[in-house]
């Protein structure tokens, strides 16, 4: 791997052949391209089985009490094949659990965020190499315990992903109630100090390990992404950690932080009380709320650069850009409330949160408006990955205007806990943020591991995803002006929504679909590990640090001292010869530069 | 390739806007309205729907438009050099938050009736949600919650068309949630707290009561009705109600 660099650093411990460098450099490795392949890897791993997850409970809304084909029989020997009621829920609870705590957070911020900083800030590495370390092996005990729980009595958490209280810290209200409740805490707290960890990293290395001339109006969007969620991070983060101490102490030891005085759940007392259930909720979703930007900012970013690079053009409007993604988070942190509007929480509080809310949406929508600017009158290039972005700009549209239906409170009554809010966050958070991933991994595969992904099998897994992810997320829109309510094992008994198996069943297909096209994505990305077209540098003729590089780059990143003489997006700019004008390349002499304008 | 590409994307607009026609012009839509207060919800949703769907088909189209206009295949022209532009930001900063503040005050007035302007009455009844089911309790001949002669019932709320009607809404175990699709009307069901829920139903029939709450593993079987009825069929049913209960005592 050293191989290319050319100076090469004094603690440059590359394995040749002894098993102790291997670990060190794979394993327990310090080098933060290690780290961040680490986290890709593992988190992809998670995302297989949140969707099987996702897959079971589509089946069951499909088809609800039918048996299972191929796997039920296994699964729920039990029940002869079907689904019971109280794994219905668990599958959802840990669908979600897996997909936002185990995939999203850490493949952006883990992955994308590890990998790219030091390149992209041209930094040799990160400021805390070992913090750096433990915040991927601190995720270890967090998989260990979620993994655990599906096999303890009771089984894994049921409790929704917001695990609300009473429900989820009163053992007797529910089978999955019972242990699996406690370990799905403890995963969330390794969690925690894994993302914190990592948190502190990336504020240091933003702020203090830029290359000469990087100042911060000439971070890549990407950084920008990554800096405001390691703030946001930071902030949140510790509310949630110790709100799930508190509820860790209510299931063990009683301390009714969140149970009511006198409270009988199952003929059983659920212990002295005292407490509020609405205070968890204040206390989670001071913590989500900024999360779900933590999950959609650095994917924003990433999806600006790779815009630009393949429209050839300025990023139209950067600090325009950089001002609403820090609007979003500051305004992150004043709308937690919209998610409590029927919560029983002071109604007049609703209101103040809804005013909030909706103002929120004024930074999406300057980013959008900025993005198509960069668009207009750009040469696109439509590349897997430039499609993956386009397509996030697209479904991001869709996720955010729904949210305006959701912060009027007078409609929020209707459409509160029902598939609207399903359809709202999975078009921003697979819309926008899985299509972004798609995006970055392409983008930046080469730069991993030194080739190209296969372009015709990437457009094949793009349009059969997109096809397919509309078809399972845009009916449900539809549902849910209808009022069908989420978490249900089986909705069709109400007769208010009886006549919607139909459509269910459509967009189970459709799930299945892009289950399937997955398969493509994971060939392509397995494959072009090993057979890959191989490739220089800078295969997509960008501007920022990373592809100063070489590719892989090695221990240590860069082979000479980058300097930054000008910003990320200078793509045709009259300056140049060529139509980029990387960061890292020093300006013609002033005599040059003007006898290339005369040429013109 | 660059047509094909945008056209997949033009596809989002037009299935976008199709099946929300679709959905609206047959019978999947916002289910029958039977309430007093009602019919401003669904006015708030239908002009949320008219400006996000013009916003919807404005940047969707466009974003069609560019990509088949500056394909680089086909676009000869030079790219436009350019970082942005002060005046655009201006104004699509200033539109849309004008836009925004617009909905926000212009839906105060809807929220308010809901669940800030009380009435002023003694409730009509209490509801009372716990695993899996509803208690419903009237007052009896004292007109007083609570007191021996109360009337109870399970799963079925039995309320009189066309007058206000003030529920006590209650959790006695996890939270729960009072969701009535045709009444527009949703509230937590919290433990330790009472919460008011009022409304008015306009027309007889029966319909669904739902708990949205994710309550534990039958929170799906956790279903009710409500039956609106004249005012002597009402009286008519809780006297008879009350009967039955008096027998078995
Ligand atoms: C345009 C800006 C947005 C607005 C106005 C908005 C508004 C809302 C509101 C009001 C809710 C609560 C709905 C309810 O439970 O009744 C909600 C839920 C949610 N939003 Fe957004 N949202 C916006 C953007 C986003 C983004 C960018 C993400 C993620 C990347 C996101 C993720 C979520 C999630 C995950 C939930 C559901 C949580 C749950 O109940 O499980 N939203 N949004
Ligand atoms: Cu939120
Ligand atoms: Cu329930």
């Amino acid at each position: 791997m050293s191989a290319t660099v050319a100076g090469s650093h004094a603690h440059d411990d590359a394995g040749h052949g002894h098993s102790a460098s291997f670990i060190s450099t794979y394993v327990f490795s310090l080098d933060h391209k290690v780290i961040g392949i680490q986290f890709l890897f593992s988190t992809l791993l998670w995302f297989i089985v949140g969707g099987l997850l996702a897959l079971a409970l589509r089946w069951q809304l499909a088809w609800p009490w039918s048996d299972m084909p191929v796997v039920g029989k296994m699964l729920f020997a039990g029940e002869g094949g079907q689904i019971a009621p109280e794994f219905y829920i668990m599958l959802t609870t840990m669908h979600a659990s897996i997909m936002i705590f185990f995939v999203i957070i850490p493949i952006l911020a883990g992955a994308f965020g590890n990998f790219l900083i030091p390149l992209m800030v041209g930094a040799d590495d990160m400021a805390f190499p070992t913090l750096n370390m433990l915040s991927y092996w601190f995720m270890w005990p967090a998989f260990f315990a979620m993994t655990i729980s599906f096999f303890v009595e009771g089984g894994a958490s049921g409790n929704g992903w917001t695990v609300y209280p009473p429900l989820s810290s009163v053992t007797s209200a529910s089978p999955s109630s019972f242990n699996g409740q406690t370990w799905w805490l403890i995963g969330l707290t390794f969690v925690g100090v894994s993302s914190m960890m990592g948190s502190v990293n990336y504020m240091t290395t933003i702020i203090q390990m830029r290359a000469p001339g990087m100042t911060m109006f000439r971070l890549p969007m990407t950084i920008w992404g990554m800096f405001i969620t390691a703030i946001l991070q930071a902030f949140a983060l510790p509310v949630l950690t110790a709100a799930g101490f508190m509820q860790v102490m209510d299931r063990l030891v009683g301390t009714g932080f969140f149970i009511p005085e006198g409270l009988i759940v199952n003929n059983e007392s659920a212990g002295a009380g005292g407490g509020q259930p609405l205070l968890w909720q204040h206390l989670f979703w001071f913590y989500s709320h900024p999360a779900v930007y933590i999950m959609i900012l650095p994917a924003m970013g990433m999806v600006s650069d790779i815009m630009t690079c393949f429209a050839r053009k300025p990023l139209f409007g950067y600090k325009p850009m950089v001002y609403s993604i820090s609007g979003i988070a500051g305004l992150g942190f004043i709308v937690w409330g919209h998610h409590m509007f029927m919560s029983g929480m002071n109604p007049m509080l609703g209101t103040m949160f809804m005013v909030a809310t909706i103002m929120i949406a004024l930074p999406s929508a300057i980013k959008v408006f900025n993005w198509l600017g960069t668009l207009w009158g750009g040469k696109i290039h439509y590349t897997s990955s430039m499609l993956n972005a386009l397509a996030f700009v697209s479904m991001f549209i869709i996720g955010g205007l729904s949210g305006i239906f959701m912060a009027a409170t007078p409609v929020d009554i209707m459409i509160h806990d029902t598939y609207f809010i399903v359809a709202h966050f999975h078009y921003v958070l697979f819309g926008g943020t899985v299509f972004g991933v798609f995006a970055g991994i392409i983008f930046w595969f080469p730069k991993m591991f030194g080739r190209l992904m296969n372009e015709s099998l990437g457009k094949l897994h793009f349009v059969l995803t997109f096809i397919f992810f509309n078809g399972v997320f845009y009916p449900m829109h539809i549902l849910g002006a209808g009022g069908f309510p989420r978490r249900l094992a089986d909705p069709y008994h109400y007769e208010s929504f009886a006549y919607m198996q139909p459509i269910n069943q459509f967009m189970t297909i459709c799930a299945i679909g892009l289950g399937l096209s997955q398969l493509i994505f994971i060939g392509n990305f397995v494959a072009s590990l090993f057979i890959g077209q191989k490739c220089g540098r800078n295969p997509w003729k960008a501007n920022s640090l990373e592809w100063m590089a070489p590719s892989p780059p090695g221990h240590g990143n860069f082979d000479t001292q980058p300097i930054v003489y000008r910003g990320p997006y200078e793509y045709n700019s009259p300056h140049a010869s060529e139509d980029y004008y990387p960061q890292w390349v020093p300006p013609k002499d002033a005599k040059a530069e003007e006898a290339g304008e005369h040429a013109h | 390739m660059g047509k094909f590409w945008s056209l997949l994307f033009l596809t989002v607009p037009v299935f976008g806007i199709g099946v929300f026609w679709w959905g609206m012009s047959g019978y999947m839509w916002l289910p029958q309205d039977v309430s007093e207060h009602g019919h401003t919800i669904d006015h708030l949703f239908n002009f949320i729907l008219v400006l996000t769907g013009l916003v919807f088909l404005g940047t969707e189209v466009v974003l069609f438009w560019f990509l088949w206009k500056y394909d680089n295949d086909t676009n000869k022209d030079p790219v436009q050099f350019t970082h942005g532009s002060h005046n655009l930001e201006i104004v699509w900063t200033i539109l849309p938050a004008a836009t925004l503040l617009f909905i926000a005050i212009y839906q105060m007035n809807a929220w308010a009736d809901v669940k800030l302007r009380k009435p002023d009455m003694a409730p009509t009844c209490k509801v009372t949600a716990r695993q899996f089911e509803w208690r419903i309790q009237y007052p009896g001949q004292d007109g007083v919650l609570d007191t021996i002669d109360d009337i109870h019932h399970v799963n079925d709320l039995h309320i009189p068309v066309n007058e206000q009607i003030l529920v006590q809404l209650e959790s006695m175990d996890v939270l729960h949630d009072f969701f009535l699709p045709n009444l527009r009307i949703k509230q937590d069901a919290v433990p330790g707290m009472t919460i008011p829920v009022w409304f008015r139903a306009t027309e007889q029939g029966t319909y669904d009561l739902v708990c949205a709450e994710l309550c534990g593993w039958g929170h799906y079987k956790m279903k009710g009705r409500l039956t609106v009825e004249t005012k002597a069929q009402f009286d008519k049913w809780l006297a008879d109600t009350q009967q039955r209960q008096e027998t078995l005592k």
